[in-house]
């Protein structure tokens, strides 16, 4: 299948072979690693500053922006890829590990430049063995070509490129992490402020962490330059984005769509709308983390990080759940504060006993035992968790669990006994 | 029971990746290479593990009680993971777990009396558009109903395993059709 240039970074993800180096050379890959090694490294960085490309991992935060926190005169410097994809929702770098592996090395390399960079790690959680097989022979036809490795085009800087894996554990997205897990230790994250990877990451070297995604897209910003690339998003949020649609949809699966693409577009137009002729009840709008939003809410929402921000909720990693009338909310909440239970790190102790009870007393929704008394108790301990803990995990339990409660109180009012 | 030759050199191939000094990156990967070549962490591999990054037993210890994935007993044959989160909740996947259980004849966490298969329910495995999804070993399976999930146990058993969905379909915009 040919390339479809109404898409940026996934135009290529159709073609045959695509993860062949042959193949994606024909399809231009490393063409802008040649033109960036030619630049001056911060020229690089104020390109990528001046796109727009915001951090497609969750936080939103500006690529470029990030780049320049690099301390000046501190070396050796790495770059880590954040391949750890785990938030429920999200499955849109598997894609990219899969069918275009090049474009994200090269947009790896081209970060390494721009931050003088001598070695990228590329982590992929442990799950992910097929990606992680076609990222890894990618990467080894890119030291092939010279692309990476000593002297990279004669440009006189040199940068090796590396595979490592996770071993399941959700943590480890989390950037501070995912370092920490590099160096053979539990994901447990760092405290921060005063210190971000930038300043002190790996090995306490300056680090750059960037998701797969917004690598991916670096590439395609020097490519079209920043101003098209800006343009094609709304004011603070530049370009497209990679949305991961899933749940009671005719037509679930990955969609590039510019920045502020409104939500029920995406349900409907593209999506095809709610299956089996049911209603829309809810959505997730970022990642399982994030707050509900009601049917209602859900009503001229652009899918950007300021929009679904002041709609009380965030855009993290655009992976949006939908969710029909057929679904119970207690239940939902007892998969959700699941997946928390489980995948607290244990570090503080809000996260690591709240979640358990958490998961305790949604448990009674289910069985039927709870008593109304459960739901403020509920409340209560997702708000003893809220802004106690060392990393965004104790917020990224509480606020759906907050959300929930507050707007589908009925729903779970409805199964108590008293 | 030495430790194979192939994994000597794998482990080499590993630290190549880091700086000299820095050995205990290695860790997590080398165990992974570990129960690949051997289905699980052996006591004496853990003790090789110790030796060959120099690092300490507790330091090994803390990071396979840690990671999920990291196995401290035998399993199965075919390790079955099967994901439990909300994406593929809401499209079936609980009557899909169930209908595992009682096939195999076993509960998550459980390995049949014949060696062959072990179930573990698993968080959220990225699958969430392709959902159900699980994975057997190191192969990813997407878009299950019962009907899909009993050929492909049943092709495990027969010794004729149904092809996995590596890679993973297209399924959106991404595919190429024009939107």
């Amino acid at each position: 299948m040919a390339s479809n240039g109404n898409l940026l970074i996934s135009r290529n993800f159709a073609v045959d072979n695509m993860a062949s180096i042959d193949v994606a050379l024909k399809h231009g890959a490393y063409d802008q690693l040649k033109r960036a090694v030619k630049m001056k490294p911060e020229e690089v960085t104020e390109l990528v500053k001046a796109s727009g490309l915001r951090g497609h991992g969750g936080a939103g935060f500006s690529a470029g922006t990030k780049w320049g926190f690099i301390p000046k005169d501190k070396f050796p410097r790495y770059v880590t890829v954040n391949g750890d994809e785990s938030e429920p929702g999200t499955c849109k770098d598997r894609l990219i590990l899969e069918r275009d592996p090049h474009l994200l090395i090269e947009g790896a390399l081209i970060c390494a430049y721009a931050v003088q960079a001598e070695r990228v790690y590329i982590y992929i959680r442990g799950e992910y063995f097929y990606p992680t097989k076609v990222t890894a022979e990618a990467v080894k036809q890119a030291y092939a070509k010279g692309f990476a490795g000593k002297n990279i085009l004669n440009s006189g800087w040199s940068c090796s490129v590396h595979m490592h894996n996770g071993a399941g554990a959700y943590i480890c997205g989390e950037e501070t992490g995912l370092i920490e897990s590099m160096e053979g230790k539990k994901g447990w994250p760092r405290l921060k402020p005063p210190f971000y990877p930038a300043a002190i990451g790996l090995y306490g070297a300056p680090t750059i962490v960037n998701n797969v995604e917004t690598l991916a897209f670096v590439p395609r910003v020097m490519e079209i330059g920043p101003e098209k690339f800006a343009g094609l998003g709304t004011p603070k949020n530049g370009g497209t984005a990679l949305y991961s649609l899933s749940g009671h949809v005719n037509k679930p699966g990955v969609y590039e769509l510019p920045m502020g693409t409104p939500l029920m577009d995406l349900i409907n137009k593209f999506g095809g709308g709610i299956r089996n002729g049911h209603k829309l009840k809810a959505v997730i709008p970022g990642g399982s983390s994030s707050h509900i939003l009601t049917a209602e809410e859900c009503e001229n929402l652009p899918l950007d990080f300021e929009s679904v921000a002041a709609r009380g909720s965030m855009l993290g990693s655009a992976a949006v759940m939908v969710i029909d009338d057929t679904v119970s909310i207690p239940k939902l909440m007892h998969w959700m504060v699941r997946f928390y239970a489980h995948e607290s790190c244990g570090q503080c102790t809000p996260c690591r006993e709240g979640c358990d009870w958490l998961l305790r007393l949604s448990k009674k929704f289910i069985d039927g035992t709870a008593r109304k008394r459960d739901i403020d108790d509920m409340w209560e301990l997702a708000d003893n968790i809220d802004g106690k803990t060392i990393c965004a995990l104790g917020a990224a339990v509480a606020w759906p669990t907050k959300s929930y409660l507050v707007k589908f109180r009925h729903e779970f009012e409805a199964v108590c006994r008293n | 029971m030495a430790i194979p030759e192939t994994l000597k050199k794998k482990a080499e191939e590993i630290l190549f990746r880091y700086p000299e000094d820095r050995r205990r990156s290695g860790l997590i990967p080398l165990l992974f290479e570990v129960q690949r070549e051997l289905g699980w962490i052996t006591p004496e591999a853990e003790a090789w593990v110790v030796e060959t990054l120099g690092v300490t037993d507790v330091n090994v210890r803390e990071v396979i009680t840690f990671y999920s994935m990291m196995r401290a007993e035998p399993s199965g044959k075919y390790l079955i993971q099967f994901c439990q989160n909300i994406s593929c909740c809401l499209t079936g996947g609980e009557e899909i777990q169930k209908h595992v259980e009682h096939k195999l004849g076993i509960h998550p966490g459980e390995t049949t009396k014949d060696g062959m298969f072990t179930l573990k329910c698993v968080e959220c495995l990225g699958g969430c558009s392709w959902g159900p999804m699980m994975l057997i070993n190191e192969d990813q399976y997407f878009q299950l109903t019962i009907e899909k999930l009993d050929k492909i146990i049943n092709g495990l058993k027969a010794g004729e395993p149904v092809p996995a969905d590596n890679p993973t379909p297209l399924l959106g915009n991404v595919a190429g059709e024009k939107a």
